[in-house]
């Protein structure tokens, strides 16, 4: 600023001290801006912006490959070559194939479903610190934003879910009535997803520097959730291994997702192979995330955005 | 402005506000990893020496704003009328004092939630959905929106991506996107700078109209001639204080003087420019 604005001239007209102006406010029923309101309010309103929410997570997956040749046909390439990387490293480099029927089909699902779940709590970490301009800009529920990410990641699975099939069908496995169980295992799946977005974007709101530490915590996690290889195949493998090990390997959330999933749609993956109880635990880590997830981000709605 | 406090309707009171922004990794080496494990380690040293400086951005403004007004906002670069008016959007928490509304004020700006990936048309929506209207209300406004913006009169335009647009015609698009809500407080920040000068005219005519509905408006504008044409009264802010509230002449005669903006300001095109 110039040397000459640095003198402003005195302030002509002193604010009314005098008046009491939270008294004004509440003689007309004004009420607080930007407070948070009630949860029960907090839903009504998420819900009213609905459409908002699924307009801006097909627009955000329409983005995605607008500029590239081959546009949206790499919704389905994209998840292919992921899953033919993890075969040639897995499947012919390790021989983890071993002793596991049907493995292709088997390490498929295993990569699409745990890829739903990282880049679903990927984008919730940057969800609300990846668009301040938009929190700054525009007033809606902040629970849309995390929300919307996973709904845009489940469309990206639905494709990925089609490519699924045709690899399915090309291996020889058979259409199934249990087919039809993929549909309750991904609803579930993504009330996880949503309520540890929603967690991790209050996280990575408040220290961005959490964006930087997740792809290695995702990884880790990646490798312990039994995504290419059997977790009943380890565990038979390794007998010598503390009891506890096994019951905690199979409640893992995704590893109990892909493990429904493979029982869903496999026909050589039998239910003896799932956890105990696996559909209450299903529903139990989805509640769990869910609900939790949804409260501790409704409860910083008001900090969100802030310089 | 306190006469007739017991007649006017009040819809925004902004009590004894203060705005604080703080910024991370700022000062002299604190960027550094070093300072960044310093902070870490020692959370409960000053927030200076930890490397976060406190911008006191709006200090103890107070000020009531009445059902019908227009209020303008003006002062130099940097001196909190943006922020200001975040706040009273409720999209700034405020570090003391309270903000008080009728409704939910809304900034008049959607550019944040528009994809230049996407199509006109489609950030039509988008937009649209984004300021809380619903699909039907924007199916109903699409053609005054697209009519408005401009946009297809140099051929069908709205159906092309929107990072193809001229930076005019994409400022076009997006002030008519925002411009076709109806809002109960609405607060305006320099929307109408952008475009040439037919769609300068039209977006003025449409703030008119904007106010109509309106209960409040509030105008950020460096430009004196749309403060003076929209608002009846202005509130002048400088590094962060209240100068002066008052009838729209009165200040401005003030701010102009301090300025040193004796003449009508002088326009960014010299071949628009003529005396009033």
């Amino acid at each position: 600023m110039s040397q000459v604005l640095d003198t402003p001239p005195p302030t002509t007209t002193a604010p009314p001290d005098d008046v009491d102006l939270a008294a004004l406010a509440a003689r007309h029923g004004l009420s607080v801006s930007g407070a948070r309101p009630t949860l029960p309010e907090y839903v009504r309103q998420l819900w009213a912006r609905r459409h908002f929410i699924a307009a801006f997570s097909t627009a955000k997956l329409t983005a995605q490959y607008s500029q590239a040749k081959l546009g949206q046909l790499w919704q389905v390439m994209n998840p292919l070559l992921n899953a033919a990387v993890y075969f040639l490293i897995f499947g012919v480099l390790l021989g983890t194939k071993q002793g596991v029927p049907d493995y292709v089909p088997f390490l498929v699902t295993g990569v699409f479903i745990w890829t739903f779940t990282q880049s679903s709590i990927l984008a919730g970490t940057r969800a609300i610190s990846g668009n301040l301009g938009l929190v700054r800009a525009l007033h809606f529920p902040r629970a849309a934003l995390p929300i919307s990410f996973c709904l845009q990641q489940l469309q990206q699975l639905l494709f990925s879910m089609g490519a699924l099939v045709v690899i399915l069908l090309a291996f020889g496995v058979p259409v199934a009535a249990s087919w039809l169980l993929a549909v309750p295992t991904l609803v579930l799946q993504f009330t996880f997803n949503a309520g540890v977005s929603l967690i991790m974007a209050r996280v990575g709101a408040k220290t961005p520097d959490i964006a930087q530490l997740m792809p290695f915590v995702l990884r880790t996690w990646m490798y312990t959730s039994g995504v290419m290889w059997s977790i009943d195949h380890l565990l038979a493998k390794h007998t010598d291994w503390p009891s506890w090990v096994g019951p905690v390997l199979q409640a893992n959330p995704p590893a109990v997702y892909i493990d429904l999933m493979r029982f869903a749609l496999i026909d050589s993956f039998h239910g003896s192979q799932l956890p105990p109880h696996v559909w209450a635990l299903a529903t139990g880590w989805a509640l769990l995330a869910g609900v939790g997830g949804f409260i501790y981000f409704w409860k910083a709605e008001e900090t969100y955005g802030r310089g | 402005m306190a006469e007739n406090l017991n007649e006017q309707i009040p819809t925004v009171i902004a009590d004894r506000v203060d705005i604080v922004y703080r910024v991370n990794g700022t000062g002299a080496g604190r960027g550094s990893a070093t300072a960044a494990l310093n902070r870490i380690l020692r959370r409960k040293q000053t927030e200076k020496a930890s490397g976060v400086r406190k911008v006191h951005a709006v200090k103890q403004v107070s000020f009531v704003a009445y059902k019908g007004e227009a209020i303008g906002l003006i002062g130099t670069n940097g001196s909190g009328k943006s922020t200001l008016l975040k706040a009273v959007a409720g999209l700034l928490p405020v570090e003391n004092g309270a903000i008080y509304t009728d409704g939910q004020p809304s900034l008049l700006g959607v550019n944040a939630a528009l994809m230049g990936d996407l199509t006109g048309e489609r950030n039509v929506y988008l937009g649209g959905l984004a300021m809380g209207m619903s699909r039907e209300q924007i199916k109903e406004r699409y053609q005054e929106i697209v009519d408005f913006s401009g946009i297809n009169d140099k051929g069908d335009f709205i159906t092309l991506p929107m990072r193809t647009y001229s930076s005019g015609m994409g400022a076009r698009l997006r002030f008519s996107i925002a411009a076709a809500k109806d809002h109960d407080v609405l607060l305006i920040d320099e929307a109408l700078a952008t475009g040439d000068r037919s769609f300068q005219k039209r977006s003025e005519a449409r703030i008119r109209e904007l106010r109509k509905h309106a209960g409040t408006v509030f105008l950020v504008s460096h430009n004196n001639k749309s403060i003076r044409d929209t608002c009846d009264r202005v509130l002048w802010l400088e590094r962060g204080e209240l100068r002066m509230d008052g009838p729209t002449e009165d200040v401005l005669k003030e701010y102009e003087a301090f300025t040193g903006d004796k003449k009508p300001r002088a326009k960014p095109k010299p071949k628009v420019a003529q005396p009033a």
